[in-house]
């Protein structure tokens, strides 16, 4: 579903994803692991349209996606919830989640929106709230609501656990072991290597803006680079 | 001291020329609040407005409200091409730039009109232009009643837009969350230019408004547009409620300075206002974002 070949970016003079190689297919999770600062963040914001490629291909479906404009690969059901939220702070949840369906979904918003009320119940109560005001918890739910309205084919999924209290980090693995259930296909970017391996199919290690390892989470988790590396054994 | 009734006739007229005043703060508080630029090319484009009212009028007759018709929607698409292919390619996303950019663009404008039409000052003559309706023992001008109800609905059909649409929610979504807003889809360079847009719009609008009852000349948009920056500042630089009340106030102050202190003197007491503010207030008087 999605290709990634040779994929190069950066900022200015620094080049910070030098030469990604990865697939996503449907119905898959595939997590993508690194520590903080390799380039996962700039690789998602590559993919979904916001940051220009300087080599390489991204292909979604077979089309090529690395020079379109971002409104259009979220109309292709790429659909991609940042790190950090970037959920629209002054604006009602009500309104954060109908601008989920700008480009995509328009026609089923209201059948979407209670279909992400009944996934997040605490965002029913707090329809007319500032999305702003919301706790990290409820903001976190509010963008990956936001995320669903479009009806994505792959969601993208950046660090959705960041800064959010065990149980609730919990639940988040929960909730994208049960979207992907219901088939849909994910991307997991994230710094929770275990919780990551143990929901994925797949997953790729990036280190220094390219891929240092992947395989199967099975594998991954067996395996003593890991181990090593990111458990400390 | 004055008659009770010359200080209210002074109040109503305030308010009435208020009403415009906050009408072109509206466009350019919207642009700021937006795109996060003050647009120096406001004055200069309503100016461009104004002319087109007066062109429409000479050449073949066109009634100034009448022309709301065609100007309104003439204006919002110079102010989105202006801002899809002049001002947004030519800054490169740099705030300095696109101040240079808007500067630029009025001193063009200006200039172009200058050599157009030389820097005399024309009027139009309608014959409603000194119709007064009395209300209880004062007599108010038609025109500028007309033109406080504009002011109105214009506010009003704003506010719609920009909480009852899909556009009107992007445009308010780009305001402070840019990257947010792309990833949902949204084209963040039209909807910068349909935001631009309008606030040339408002100013078609206020252009058909003001030349039944004013003058226009090359420089007739700067002059309202130093008075609505003074708004936009006192309202809290972005909010459109501060702008309407701001502009209201405004034109109350001015009626009344002008009262008190002689006509020459009427904007005296704004600008006292506009450094008391940034004294004492610098995030503005309805403002609540610094
Ligand atoms: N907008 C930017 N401008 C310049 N450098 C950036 C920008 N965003 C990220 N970087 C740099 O790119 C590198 C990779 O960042 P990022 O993609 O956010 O990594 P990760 O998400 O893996 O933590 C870092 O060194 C970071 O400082
Ligand atoms: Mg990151």
């Amino acid at each position: 579903m999605l290709e990634i070949t040779g994929l190069r970016a950066g900022y200015g003079g620094t080049e910070v994803l030098r030469g990604i190689d990865m697939q996503v297919a449907a119905g898959e999770v595939v997590a993508v692991l690194g520590a903080n600062g390799v380039g996962k963040t700039t690789l998602n914001k590559v993919i979904s349209g916001v940051v220009p490629a300087r080599a390489g291909e991204v292909r979604f479906d077979g089309r090529r996606i690395d020079r379109a404009p971002a409104a259009s690969i979220v109309a292709a059901g790429l659909v991609h919830v940042p790190e950090g939220r970037k959920i629209f702070p002054q604006m009602s949840v009500r309104e954060n989640l109908e601008l989920g369906s700008y480009r995509r979904a328009r026609t089923r918003r209201s059948s979407n929106i209670e279909r992400v009320f009944t996934i997040f119940p605490r965002l029913r109560e707090r329809t007319r709230q500032a999305a702003g005001t919301l706790s990290g918890g409820e903001q976190q739910m509010l963008a990956i609501g936001r995320g669903l309205m479009a009806e994505p084919r792959l969601l993208i999924l950046d660090e959705p656990s960041l800064g959010l209290s065990p149980l609730l980090v919990e639940e988040m693995f929960i909730l994208v072991r049960r979207l992907s259930a219901e088939g849909l296909t994910v991307m997991l970017v994230e710094q929770n290597v275990v919780q990551s391996l143990e929901i994925a199919h797949r997953a790729y290690i990036i280190e220094n803006g390219a891929v240092a390892l992947y395989g199967t989470a099975a594998e991954l988790l067996a395996g003593p680079e890991v181990k090593r590396a990111y458990l400390g054994l | 001291m004055f008659p009770t009734e010359i200080l209210l006739e002074a109040l109503l007229n305030g308010l009435m020329t208020g009403a415009i005043y906050a009408l072109i703060a509206l466009g350019l508080t919207l642009v700021y609040g937006v795109l996060h630029i003050i647009n120096f090319a406001h004055g200069a484009l309503l100016t461009c407005a104004m002319f087109l009212v007066w062109g429409g009028f000479a050449l073949v007759g066109l009634d100034p409200y009448v022309a709301l018709l065609p100007v309104v929607p003439l204006m919002f698409a110079l102010g989105y091409g202006v801002q899809r292919w002049v001002i947004g390619p030519a800054s490169h996303g740099e705030d300095n730039n696109i101040l240079l950019v808007t500067l630029g663009l009025s001193i063009i404008l200006e200039n172009a009109l200058l050599a157009v039409f030389r820097s005399d000052t024309r009027t139009l003559q309608t014959d409603y232009a000194f119709d007064v309706v009395p209300v209880g023992p004062l007599l108010l001008s038609t025109p500028r009643l007309i033109g406080a109800a504009a002011t109105l609905v214009v506010t009003g059909l704003l506010w719609l837009l920009l909480n009852r649409t899909d556009t009107g929610r992007a445009i308010r979504a780009v305001a402070h969350e840019k990257l947010g807003a792309q990833l949902v889809g949204i084209d963040v360079r039209h909807i910068y230019a349909v935001t631009f847009g309008i606030g040339t719009a408002c100013l078609g609008v206020v252009a058909c408004l003001l030349m039944p009852i004013f003058y226009v000349n090359p420089r007739s948009g700067g002059v309202f547009v130093l008075v609505a920056f003074t708004i936009v500042v006192l309202g809290g630089m972005g909010s459109v409620p501060g702008a309407l009340l701001g502009g209201l106030l405004i034109g109350v102050v001015e009626s009344y300075s002008a009262l008190y202190f002689g006509d020459s003197l009427g904007q005296l007491g704004i600008f006292v206002i506009f450094i008391l503010v940034l004294l004492f207030r610098p995030s503005g008087l309805f403002g609540a974002r610094a």
